[in-house]
């Protein structure tokens, strides 16, 4: 108990040292957000396995540490960035070293006019209306403590601003480093994507280190899909294995919008997902689809919230896990349909594979309904490789190792064949044949 | 090519085969016939290697070769083929990807270097044609909503591309269209050789009007009661199992 009071002050005197470094900006009315944040922060307390939505996931281990907040100096060289891009992904590159933006990283000329990428420092000192439109708007800070304390360090991540109208063809791929050099980093990224009415992107946010160590990324993403706007959201979570991971994403649709997430998890020692979407206007569709592949000890979280709000909307959820060894997995997806929510269309699959005897998963899909004229389903699993399928591989002449791997494959294969990115698509696919077949070629 | 001695095979403790004796010559067409439940499915997947069933007596000689000893994928590469009964479905793999990844290992196994991509594609082109399978079904998850004919089709067709010294079909006929019928028999036909060697499992009498076999033999409660030349066959089809029975000394059951 006395440790985690010590972890509580920890980050509230670091928060001090923050406040001390801002100078002049901390007059300004977002430095009262950062401290009606910290004060949540202190009164709120670190989830426990006695909380429901925490029940599987004991962050204890996260608490252990005294994770020290990035500091903006830090520099790396730029071909060290380059084992981190795709080449195939023709677009526009947002680096980010501890969750501070690198410009000089980074590769954003010919952005297209009118729309806006820049750290979300900038758009803030340059008081954007989105900022004051959407930011802390979804994301809730006072019932979550990580989100608390994430909001009160607000100062940098990644701001995308896309007007009405505007089709971005080109990829936005926001690359997160963790660099921590030995220490322990808490790095902190807030991001904000506001996508205007009629307009479409493609987001990727990709989380990845530059070495083994033990640091801590705590995130929060808000994203705002505008009127008829077509939002693809890909996160592509390659943290060190011994790092924690924490990610809050908010996103809001307008009416007839449409949002896509695929979530391809490999890295971290524990990871937690929150994803919540909300319809705030009718005809909404939205895709939320996951990939967890999990090894040693690591433990992968997700927490999903579709909230239908508003009548005639449909979602689609898809999440499939790959277990091995004594990893664990936990899968939380809510489906909330409100009762003016008329035919709602709601979609929900968790599947899991487990490869080893010591592997665990938890899954719980969960289903609200207080319409009455809806389409929903839902449905988990949990099991072994098939082994009908792996005797009828054997027979042809394939060994047993081969045949695991392409019947892992193609269990995967029905979410990586979703991924809206090709380059990402293909990076998947790569990650599972190096993982069980050296070999095995696609 | 393959020789069976006294075979006695269980599952669950309960005993399926009780001492089956087979022998087959390079070259030779044997079929096994049998009604529901005589075992001769039961023996198909003991001779590909499936663990289910448990051998208590007996041995398996496959060229020379321990065959009971070899794991399943060992039996394939060293040229042992079974054309299933119901051949599984296996979402997200397609065909293509299947045959070229057996084919590579059963090269491998002979020291022989891997197929390049034209190579291989103007070999499955080649073998396509024998058993007139669309082109589509290549690129298709295998046997992914196929189609009872194109599922046995399929398995004809991955039969041409492995080109196995030794082929069991298991009831590849059942649920067949005599067209179907006639394509699959045309198929086997065209790959059956004086090297090679093909046994039929089968039901009915039909498909060995098209696969006219050297040998026909009788399973009934685990053992092969009676065997002869394909007019056995005619005769079965003519008078059904009964009169065999009795000959045999079996006590024919009522139904």
């Amino acid at each position: 108990m006395d440790e985690i009071l010590n972890i509580k002050k920890w980050y509230l005197e670091n928060f001090e040292i923050f406040q001390n470094s801002l100078n002049g900006e901390s007059t300004r009315p977002i430095n009262q957000l950062r401290k009606d944040a910290i004060l949540k922060f202190s009164e709120l307390s670190f989830p426990t396995i006695k909380d429901e939505e925490w029940k599987y996931t004991n962050i204890s281990p996260l608490l252990k540490h005294y994770f020290k907040p990035a500091a903006a100096n830090h520099s790396i060289e730029k071909s060290k960035i380059d084992q981190f891009k795709f080449d195939a992904l023709q677009g526009f590159l947002a680096v980010f070293i501890n969750g501070i933006f690198a410009p000089d990283l980074s590769e954003l000329e010919n952005f297209p006019r009118g729309a806006v990428i820049s750290s979300l420092d900038e758009a803030i000192d340059s008081s954007h209306p989105a900022v004051k439109k959407y930011f802390n708007k979804y994301a809730d800070y006072e019932r979550h403590i990580f989100t608390s304390l994430n909001t009160a360090f607000t100062k940098d991540g990644a701001f995308i601003y896309i007007p009405d109208g505007k089709i971005v063809e080109e990829p936005i791929h926001i690359l997160f480093i963790a660099s921590s050099n030995g220490e322990k980093i808490l790095s902190q990224p807030r991001n904000l994507f506001s996508i205007g009415k009629n307009s479409q992107v493609k987001i990727l946010e990709h989380f990845v280190s530059l070495d083994e160590g033990i640091y801590f990324t705590n995130s929060v993403s808000e994203i705002s899909a505008g009127e008829n706007a077509i939002v693809s959201h890909v996160k592509l979570q390659e943290e060190s294995k011994k790092a924690f991971h924490i990610h809050r994403i908010e996103v809001e649709q307008e009416r007839s919008s449409n949002f896509s997430s695929h979530s391809i998890s490999f890295g971290g020692n524990i990871s937690r997902n929150d994803l919540n979407v909300r319809f705030n206007g009718e005809g909404g569709e939205s895709t939320l689809n996951g990939l967890y592949l999990t090894g040693g000890e690591q433990l992968y979280d997700t927490h999903t919230l579709i909230d239908h709000a508003k009548p005639h909307c449909t979602s689609h959820e898809h999440y499939k896990g790959i277990l091995d060894n004594k990893s664990r997995g936990v899968f939380n997806g809510k489906v909330m349909v409100r009762k003016d929510a008329q035919k709602t269309n709601a979609f929900q699959e968790n599947n899991n594979i487990i490869l080893s005897a010591e592997a665990l998963v938890n899954t719980k899909p969960q289903l609200e309904i207080f319409a009455d004229d809806v389409k929903c389903t839902h449905g988990a699993t949990i099991g072994q490789l098939d082994m009908d399928s792996m005797f009828y591989l054997k027979s042809r002449g394939i060994g047993a190792e081969n045949a695991r791997a392409i019947l892992i494959h193609a269990f995967a294969s029905d979410v990586i064949k979703t991924i809206p990115l090709e380059p990402i698509k293909n990076y998947a696919e790569s990650i599972l044949t190096e993982k069980f077949n050296k070999q095995f070629q696609q | 090519m393959l020789e069976i001695k006294n075979l006695h095979v269980s599952i669950e403790g309960k005993e399926i085969l009780k001492g089956i004796n087979l022998k087959i010559n390079k070259g030779e067409v044997h079929a096994i016939m049998g009604p529901n439940g005589s075992g001769k499915s039961t023996l198909a997947q003991v001779l590909a290697g499936r663990e289910d069933y448990e051998i208590t007596k007996g041995e398996v000689t496959f060229q020379g070769m321990n065959l009971l000893e070899m794991s399943p994928e060992d039996r394939a590469r060293a040229g042992f083929f079974l054309a299933f009964q119901y051949p599984v479905e296996i979402p997200g793999v397609s065909n293509t990807n299947l045959l070229k990844t057996a084919l590579n290992e059963i090269r491998k196994a002979k020291g022989e270097e891997n197929l390049d991509a034209m190579e291989f594609l103007s070999l499955i082109k080649e073998k396509m044609k024998l058993v007139e399978m669309d082109q589509s079904l290549l690129s298709r998850a295998v046997n992914e909503s196929f189609s009872g004919g194109e599922k046995k089709r399929n398995e004809i067709f991955q039969m041409a591309v492995l080109n196995p010294k030794l082929a069991v079909l298991d009831e590849t006929d059942s649920g067949l269209d005599i067209d179907a019928l006639k394509i699959v028999a045309n198929g086997v036909n065209k790959l059956k050789s004086k090297d090679n060697s093909i046994i039929v499992v089968t039901h009915y009498q039909r498909l060995l009007n098209y696969i006219i076999p050297d040998y026909v033999h009788v399973l009934y409660k685990g053992k092969i009661i009676k065997s002869g030349t394909k007019e056995l066959a005619l005769e079965l089809e003519d008078r059904g199992y009964d009169w065999i029975r009795e000959n045999s000394g079996e006590l024919a059951v009522s139904k």
